[in-house]
């Protein structure tokens, strides 16, 4: 049988016998005597299943690519290394190793640190070298999204390949990425991120393999591969539209913000205006916004709105500056009498249009007017490029840019093939910083960008998108699957009426057909690391989660979150693990007890029995953050290689 | 973001009129009537100095040329100094820097030369 027909079978099985299972737990089983902690136990297997569900439709469409046709002859392709404080020798050894890709291309580096100790270095081996433009200064940067819409604006090459400053590429990158852009509609190539600095142990996770394998393939099937931030070739062209896209977007909320404002006070200010000629050039402006907006709900292109407006503030700027040269004219005309000296004013048409000109308007002389006039100049002097082709909603701006360009119909390609090389982090510290602002990111993203209200994506790219997001909630499921079986042990609370023969017969051939379908799909990939992480790591998920909503919704910096970057001293990292640390104590401490209170009869030795093999999961998965904490970098594991 | 106004009476006939903010139909008023005031008080050589003034637009010039004949009328007169690159612009483009011919300081526009 063809693989793929395996997988697909697997998941059929998987999804009937799971959806089986949870029915049967929501409709047979809650023991809502303990309904506080049974409810939240069938919440957190349904949040498990759904998971399981979106895992089972990625890899429904899992596919390998054939290789892609040779790179067409002229390809220009600029190589963009981003860094912002790596060591200068670390981001030159990238930088010199882009040089050697044999594709033909220009090498730059993008330097948000501005260092002159890595621009003479740049210079001297022939190396782009771009910082930021003087536009920035005083504006949001957006961090590396930003970094990288500066250099589109300085290069001019029709692809570019994104590399972080540790990612060294092999000198085929290019030969085997670029052939993919002959499809017109290709907007990104992703190759997968591999870490040279790592043990085949793995103890911090660093190496992602059934994200970059399985997991992209599958999304890949779907058209639903997305930008990874690194090792990734992009159409600039596709940039752009994305870039002219948002702009209009942004001008578009800009208007209609500033007119919703503008009306009332225009209103008040036409009551409060003395002059009747200002009171009347008010109203006609009020009576244009309300029209213009008006226009803009009925969903009127932008353009021929605002244009509109324009003309009709212009006219009422007129007539003001008209009756200002009247009366101008009849002082003197006085002045001349008294005097018979200077004559008379002289204006003609064009002077007159440039007195009522936007920036001149004596209608300006109210600062709400004058607000709503330059919001209705669409040139958001608010930012520093009007035009910015990478996402800038979220700390990670890959994910919502590759969703922007699927919106706009273009395609993605996941090349499963290793063409860089890179630096995980080597101490748990940086690791759990790096995890959290992925995670925080990807929160973002899904609370700003919700995949299910962004037109123009298909039902599967809406699913994929939803997959990743999902799988950043199960943090408050891991606290869930951690509390239940030590309630029990500890005080015999059952969440369930029974752990019997009904509820094996359910769950034990679903967690069977689960781990079948994951055992196919990683393909002896060791992907149990990925699994005990995704786990363990609950407190730097529930963590993303509460910041990443209190910065979209109240708009609180991010940065409260993100912990200081100190891999210096392995004596505080355990701080950083505390939750799980004391989860590992109580989850010990309660199996004794639990022990004893069957042994005396207090609780079913059944119950007992599935709880603390239960506990002995849960420990056996938080027991990878002791492996990390133990973990000594890269080259001292390799020392002691012979004492394992 | 108003119009802040500082007459001083000085010695002569003359004033100093001091402004700082956009000169616009806001403020117009208020400078009109510090230039009445001038003039009632027997002051109609009144400088205006415009050096803390960014901006004008034709309701500001208006009431500039309103003064001028005010304080003609007088037998006095009415002169700008200190005028910014937008005031000046607007000047030239109405050809008012004929009528109202910028001085540099308030001292030159004093003495008129």
């Amino acid at each position: 049988m063809p693989r793929r027909v395996v997988v697909r079978v697997l998941v059929v099985l998987t999804l009937v016998l799971g959806w089986t299972y949870v029915a049967w737990r929501w409709s047979s089983s809650l023991n809502l005597a303990a309904w506080w902690i049974a409810v939240p136990l069938v919440v957190a297997e349904t949040y498990s299943l759904i998971d399981v569900t979106l895992f089972g439709l990625t890899m429904w469409r899992a596919r390998e690519r054939p290789a892609p046709p040779p790179p067409a002859p002229g390809t220009t392709v600029d190589v963009l290394v981003t860094t912002y404080d790596e060591p200068v020798d670390l981001v030159m050894r990238t930088a010199l190793a882009a040089q050697r890709i044999r594709h033909p291309h220009t090498t730059w580096v993008l330097d948000d640190g501005a260092r002159p100790a890595l621009r003479d270095a740049a210079l001297a081996a022939g190396v782009g070298y771009v910082v930021r433009s003087p536009d920035w200064e005083g504006r949001p940067r957006h961090a590396k999204a930003g970094n990288l819409n500066n250099a589109l604006l300085v290069t001019e090459g029709e692809l570019v390949l994104v590399l972080d400053a540790d990612q060294v590429p092999d000198p085929a990158i290019l030969d085997r990425t670029v052939g993919y852009f002959d499809d017109p509609r290709v907007a990104i190539v992703q190759t997968p991120q591999v870490f040279d600095n790592v043990p085949v142990a793995d103890p911090l996770g660093s190496q992602a393999p059934l994200f970059y394998g399985p997991i992209m393939q599958g999304k890949d099937g779907w058209n639903a591969a997305f930008f990874c931030g690194s090792n990734a070739v992009l159409r600039r062209d596709a940039l752009m539209q994305l870039g002219l896209v948002g702009y209009v977007d942004a001008s578009r909320a800009a208007v209609r913000r500033a007119l919703r404002t503008a009306r009332a006070v225009l209103a008040r200010a036409a009551r409060e205006a003395a002059d009747p000629t200002v009171a009347d050039a008010l109203t006609t402006v009020r009576a244009a916004a309300a029209r213009a907006q008006r226009r803009l709900d009925g969903g009127d292109p932008l353009g021929p709105v605002t244009y509109e407006f324009q003309r009709a503030v212009d006219a009422a700027s007129g007539t003001l500056v008209d009756a200002d040269v009247a009366r101008m004219r009849a002082d003197l005309e006085q002045i001349a009498e008294l005097h018979d000296a200077h004559g008379t004013l002289t204006l003609d048409q064009s002077a007159l249009t440039r007195l009522a000109a936007r920036d001149w308007s004596p209608l300006g002389a109210l600062e709400a007017v004058r607000d709503l006039l330059r919001a209705v100049d669409v040139d958001r002097h608010d930012e520093a490029q009007a035009v910015q082709p990478v996402a800038t909603v979220s700390v990670t701006e890959d994910m919502a840019t590759a969703m922007a360009l699927h919106a706009l119909g273009w395609r993605t390609v996941y090349h499963h093939e290793t063409l860089a090389h890179g630096l995980a982090p080597e101490d748990l510290p940086t690791m759990l910083t790096q995890r959290l602002r992925w995670a925080q990111g990807t929160v973002q993203t899904m609370l700003r960008r919700n995949p299910w209200r962004v037109p123009g994506l298909t039902v599967g790219q809406r699913l994929m998108y939803s997959a990743t997001m999902w799988s950043y909630l199960s943090g408050f499921a891991a606290v869930v699957y951690l509390v239940a079986p030590v309630l029990f042990l500890l005080f015999g609370v059952m969440p369930v009426t029974a752990w019997s023969v009904d509820f094996f017969a359910r769950f034990v051939p679903f967690l069977v057909a689960s781990q079948l379908l994951f055992l196919v799909v990683a393909r002896g990939l060791t992907t149990w690391r990925g699994q005990q992480y995704a786990l363990a790591l609950f407190p730097v998920w529930i963590r993303a989660c509460v910041t990443a909503a209190a910065n979209v919704w109240w708009g609180r910096p991010l940065e409260f979150a993100v912990t200081r970057k100190d891999g210096r001293s392995s004596t505080v990292a355990w701080r950083r693990v505390l939750p799980q640390l004391v989860a590992m104590v109580v989850l010990v401490a309660a199996v004794p007890v639990g022990l004893a209170r069957a042994a005396l009869g207090l609780s079913a030795w059944s119950g007992t029995l599935v709880n603390v093999a239960w506990v002995g999961y849960d420990l056996v998965v938080l027991g990878v953050v002791v492996q990390a904490l133990r973990y000594r970098g890269y080259r001292a594991a390799g020392r002691t290689e012979g004492e394992r | 973001m108003g119009l802040d106004l500082d007459l001083e009476l000085r010695d002569g006939r003359t004033a100093v009129l001091r402004l700082v903010g956009r000169l616009t139909m806001l403020g117009a008023g208020d400078v009109r009537a510090a230039v009445d005031r001038a003039v009632d008080a027997g002051h109609p050589l009144v400088v205006v100095d415009l050096a803390g003034v960014p901006f004008m637009d034709s309701s500001g010039l208006g009431v500039l040329v309103g003064g001028l004949r005010a304080t003609r009328v007088a037998q006095g007169d009415l002169r700008i100094a200190g005028a910014g690159e937008q005031v000046r612009a607007v000047l030239e483009l109405t050809s008012m820097d004929l009528v109202l011919r910028p001085y540099a300081h308030v001292d030159d526009a004093l003495r008129g030369d």
